[in-house]
């Protein structure tokens, strides 16, 4: 029944008989209110687990990821390709740690802790494998930005607590040209021969640069799946981007590695807010870097709300000599979960117009 | 998600080679005919579209199988047809090497260079198909063929190999073996100029190869192979006047728990490599809630040096639908998938007529055997990538995927095909079902089964022999069979010249020297010297053979396999592959490291690789490499 006809009177404004005072009183005065607002039926709080973490016996909810139970005490795992807002895709294998009993080491990411759990974060077989998973990752790809993208990413630090030195596997071989990686094939590839053979194969190529608001940097991908995820199933639900190839010809692509502006992408940027090591980058910082006028030191971060339309997600604006150079959103943002669309991401270019009308 | 489709939709021809798989499009909306009627403003595909996921491979397979190659317009057509978006669809197309998505000639020679096709000499049949065709890949002929090299075919025992693949409106898939690069040329001139039927057949199908294969045919004392060479293939009544479908019989009477006791009882370790008991892997899956169950035959059979389930499945098919049927019935399953590798055009062919004449026989469908119970089976075929013989990455494949394996836990037995229960077995451990069932009633018979063998290992066991042996094949053998025994049955070394080295278990396996010949053949005996059966290969290496270069292959192998997916496999299986290059040519000056240290990094490399990759192919990538250089004179280096 709705405000615009009273009680007693049909919709259709066809007269009803006139009713006695007392029961016209039932439907006009509505009853008493409850004396406290009804709770929300109840939560069961997960039945905690006692595991071991590093020799010290702790409880944790069950149902918790490894990750978590290790950080909630305080221990400072790697990660590369985990991010809280994205489902585990454990592929980069830096955050393995040693488990009583499995043959082989887990993804502290992924894995739920059971009862009874022994772990190790810090053994002798986990530096190694860290130490080498940085090591291969030093001596295929660019990680010069890496790090300097938190959350995660931090790889300076990281190589120099597993002592990692990727100069191991030689100097890096020369860069693809354009075009060239996107085309291999899988199967059979050319194997080193000779002279070949002293340098690390790596991924170096070429910039894609193909319109005007961001750049494909690939020599610096390592291959986390964080953009795949970001432009399908966990948030913009896009799929402008996939894996394609095999093997170390592995890639991000679009499809037949079409530019951008013919693909499906709509620009909102979700892939440049995840990529931790400076692949996707906006074409704003990118052309600056190439300048040598971009110093992250001399930047300020002032936390707004979009002005566009009426969802209100929360926007850090980059700003460098008062121009704005770069629009972020925090990922603990219970209205983004540091999640945009194109005008919040790059609809700021009005701002550093100075003409004033 | 808006399917952002760019270009032109597919040709007739592709059209209709992608309905043969996906029936013709209803509407404008699925890549059909645009009609008022229909059309209008309602969106059509959605989920209906999108629950066919799974049919992307095979239409892909049909693009590929009737134009020669996957063309933008034709991937975005079965984009169209299944809502997969384009970019998703692509990912897949490059993921399989058996694809191409650059345009290719239609006639294609794929020329197994793999281990043991390299001790017969393969390197030699690519150097003359090099010189007569130009370098692989390259248009030869006006473009109207090409050759490629390819990992292992499954054909060791007849080595050197060869798959020719012509594409067109009748498709020719053929294995050539043994064969040479005139052979190679000659079936691809005959195939291009006058079809299917004039092609030669492939070499399995006579009698004869059948003895060239499986050199104990027709011995009575065997049993998973008794069937080969005595009884026709294509005949459900040979097949049943050789005991053929009694197990069933026998499993359906005595119900679905006593058959999984029987399995448990006999002991059966799953042959594909893993040994994991398979009584245990179907009880877990038939007490799981989630509904529906599903059972997988794994006949992706890629490790090189493999080819036991292909001489079953081109020459027992029956066999293997018949157990795939008794594990459906033990697991409360109502599907089965059998995947079955790209490279085995005959198993394909044998398979496919067993299915449909079981179907007709009523042993599959609505009513399977006049029990009631509903069962069926479909095949789907690989697209030439070794790692989708790991079960999470079938799984994968099969839903339409790049063949990336999953993170363990959770298990097949809880999610699995479709996250749903799955009991997945190779196609070996299949056929040992039908021996513990087919006899009497089949009650008792996992006991009788496990009588057989040693404690730790029981039945018969199928081993590949190949490379250096004078009568290389399928042989079977007891479990405790020694080494040296196993060798004697295949003749030994030919020309009386001596062993350097005997790789068990295939490329993921471990050489062992002469010392080892008095291994027993069991799952603990070869444990116990640090080596595995895997997959049941036993490849011979005289004192004269290549072992810098199949080392060197192995790495290639490994980092052409590698899906890419986890960092330690990816960038490991390179680097494996450079250091193996650059010891073996350690020319002064230009590397600036000293040989120990090589090796340490090496070791470096292989641990990283075993102990942090997501699956068996990364954690296995170094094994064969480091077990050679543990025993430095296998290696020569």
């Amino acid at each position: 029944m709705t405000a615009a006809h009273r009680p007693g009177e049909s919709p259709l404004r066809i007269p009803a008989p006139p009713m006695p005072p007392a029961i016209e009183a039932i439907f006009t005065t509505p009853p008493a209110r409850a004396s406290r607002t009804p709770e929300a039926p109840p939560v069961q709080a997960p039945a905690p687990v006692t595991i071991t973490i590093d020799g010290i016996e702790v409880s944790v909810p069950s149902g918790v990821t490894i990750l978590d139970a290790a950080r909630a005490q305080g221990l400072d795992l790697p990660t590369l390709c985990y991010l809280e807002n994205l489902a585990p895709v454990n592929v980069c294998r830096i955050c393995v740690v040693e488990v009583t009993g499995s043959r082989v080491l887990v993804p502290a990411c992924s894995r739920k802790v059971e009862a009874g759990m022994e772990i190790q974060t810090e053994s002798e077989r986990v530096r190694h494998s860290r130490k080498l998973v940085l090591e291969f990752l030093g001596s295929s790809v660019d990680l010069s930005l890496a790090g300097e993208r938190e959350p995660d990413g931090d790889l300076a630090r990281w190589a120099e607590r597993y002592g990692a030195d990727a100069s191991r596997f030689g100097p890096p071989s020369e860069p693809a040209a354009a075009g060239v990686r996107d085309a291999h094939e899988p199967g059979h590839h050319h194997a080193p021969e000779g002279a070949e053979a002293a340098f690390a194969t790596s991924i170096a190529q070429p910039v894609k640069v193909d319109n005007e608001l961001y750049v494909r940097d690939y020599s610096k991908c390592i291959l986390c799946y964080k953009c795949v995820e970001a432009c399908g199933e966990d948030a913009q639900n896009t799929f402008a981007i996939a894996v394609a190839g095999r093997g170390f010809d592995a890639r991000i692509s679009t499809e037949w590695a079409t530019p951008l502006p013919e693909s499906a992408c709509v620009y909102c940027g979700n892939c440049i807010g995840v990529c931790p090591t400076g692949a996707l980058m906006f074409k704003s910082e990118h052309d600056m870097r190439e300048a040598g006028t971009w110093d992250g030191s001399a930047q300020t971060v002032t936390e707004t709300i979009c002005p566009y339309c009426g969802v209100g997600c929360v926007l850090d604006l980059h700003v460098q000599d008062n121009t704005i150079v770069k629009v972020t959103s925090p990922m603990d943002s219970s209205v983004t979960e540091g999640h945009l669309c194109i005008k919040g991401r790059f609809g700021f270019e009005f701002t550093n117009e100075r003409r004033r009308g | 998600m808006d399917l952002h489709v760019i270009g032109p939709l597919a040709s007739p021809v592709e059209r209709a080679a992608v309905d043969t798989v996906l029936g013709s499009a209803e509407s404008g909306w699925t890549g059909g005919q645009r009609d008022a009627r229909n059309d209008g403003h309602v969106a059509r595909g959605g989920h209906a579209a999108r629950a066919r996921r799974d049919l992307l491979l095979p239409a892909l397979h049909a693009l590929q199988d009737r134009v020669g190659q996957i063309t933008q317009p034709g991937l975005n057509y079965v984009c169209k047809r299944l809502s997969v978006p384009p970019a998703e669809a692509y990912g897949v197309a490059t993921f399989y090497a058996l694809f191409t998505t650059t345009p290719r000639a239609s006639a294609v020679a794929h020329m197994c260079d793999d281990i043991a096709c390299r001790l017969a000499g393969a390197e030699e049949v690519c150097k003359d198909l090099q010189r007569t065709l130009g370098p692989a890949g390259s248009p030869a002929r006006d473009g109207t063929m090409t050759w490629l090299r390819s990992p292992c075919l499954g054909r060791c025992e007849l080595a050197p190999a060869a798959l020719v693949t012509v594409a067109g409106e009748s498709p020719i898939r053929r294995e050539l073996a043994p064969i040479d690069a005139v052979g190679i040329i000659g079936a691809l001139e005959v195939a291009l100029n006058r079809g299917a039927d004039a092609a030669p057949r492939a070499t399995a199908s006579g009698p004869a190869a059948v003895t060239a294969s499986v050199p104990q045919a027709g011995d009575s004392g065997l049993r998973l192979l008794a069937r080969i060479g005595t009884t026709d293939p294509t005949s459900l009544d040979d097949y049943r006047a050789h005991g053929g479908y009694v197990a069933l019989r026998n499993a359906i009477a005595m119900g679905a728990v006593a058959t999984t006791r029987e399995v448990t009882d006999a002991k059966l370790l799953g042959r594909g490599g893993a040994a994991f008991p398979t009584g245990r892997k179907w009880a877990a899956v038939a007490v799981q809630p989630a509904q529906p169950h599903f059972v997988v035959c794994n006949a992706d059979e890629s490790e090189p040096g493999t080819f036991k389930d292909r001489v079953l499945l081109e020459a027992d098919p029956f066999a293997v639908i018949e157990a795939m049927t008794i594990e459906g019935f033990a697991t409360g399953a109502s599907r089965g998938f059998l995947y079955l590798r790209g490279e085995y055009p005959l198993a394909e062919a044998r398979l496919l007529g067993a299915i449909d004449t079981a179907r007709a026989a009523g042993l599959l469908g609505v009513d399977v055997a006049g029990s009631g119970w509903a069962f069926d089976i479909e095949l789907r075929r690989g697209a030439g990538a070794y790692i989708c013989g790991e079960e999470t990455a079938l799984f994968e494949s099969i839903e339409g995927k790049r063949g990336e394996p999953r993170n363990k836990p959770p298990f097949p037995v809880e999610a699995g095909l479709f996250g749903k229960p799955t009991a997945v077995n190779n196609v070996e451990t299949l056929a040992n079902v039908l021996l513990i069932l087919g006899n009497g009633d089949g009650v008792g018979g996992g006991a009788r089964f496990a009588t057989l063998g040693t404690e730790g290992s029981t039945g018969p066991k199928l081993f590949c022999l190949s490379g250096h042996v004078a009568r290389p094949g399928v042989y079977e053998v007891p479990f405790g069979t020694t080494l040296r025994e196993l060798l004697e049955l295949g003749g030994g070394v030919p020309g009386g010249r001596a062993i350097r080295a005997i790789l068990l278990g295939g490329a993921a396996g471990v050489f062992v020297g002469p010392d080892a010949l008095d291994v027993p053949l069991t799952f603990e005996g070869t444990r116990a010297i640090g080596a595995s059966l895997g997959s049941g290969v036993v490849m011979v290496f005289d004192e004269a053979a290549d072992m810098v270069g199949t080392l060197r292959r192995i790495a290639a192998f490994f980092r052409d396999e590698s899906c890419g997916q986890c960092v330690p496999c990816r960038v490991g299986t390179v680097r494996q592959e450079e250091l193996l290059a650059r010891l073996a040519d350690p020319t002064p000056g230009k590397a600036p490291r000293s040989r120990a240290d090589e090796l340490a990094l090496l070791a470096d490399v292989g641990r990283a690789m075993r102990d942090a990759s997501i699956c068996g192919l990364g954690q296995t990538a170094s094994s064969a490499i480091e077990s050679a250089f543990r025993q430095p004179e296998l290696v020569g280096l």
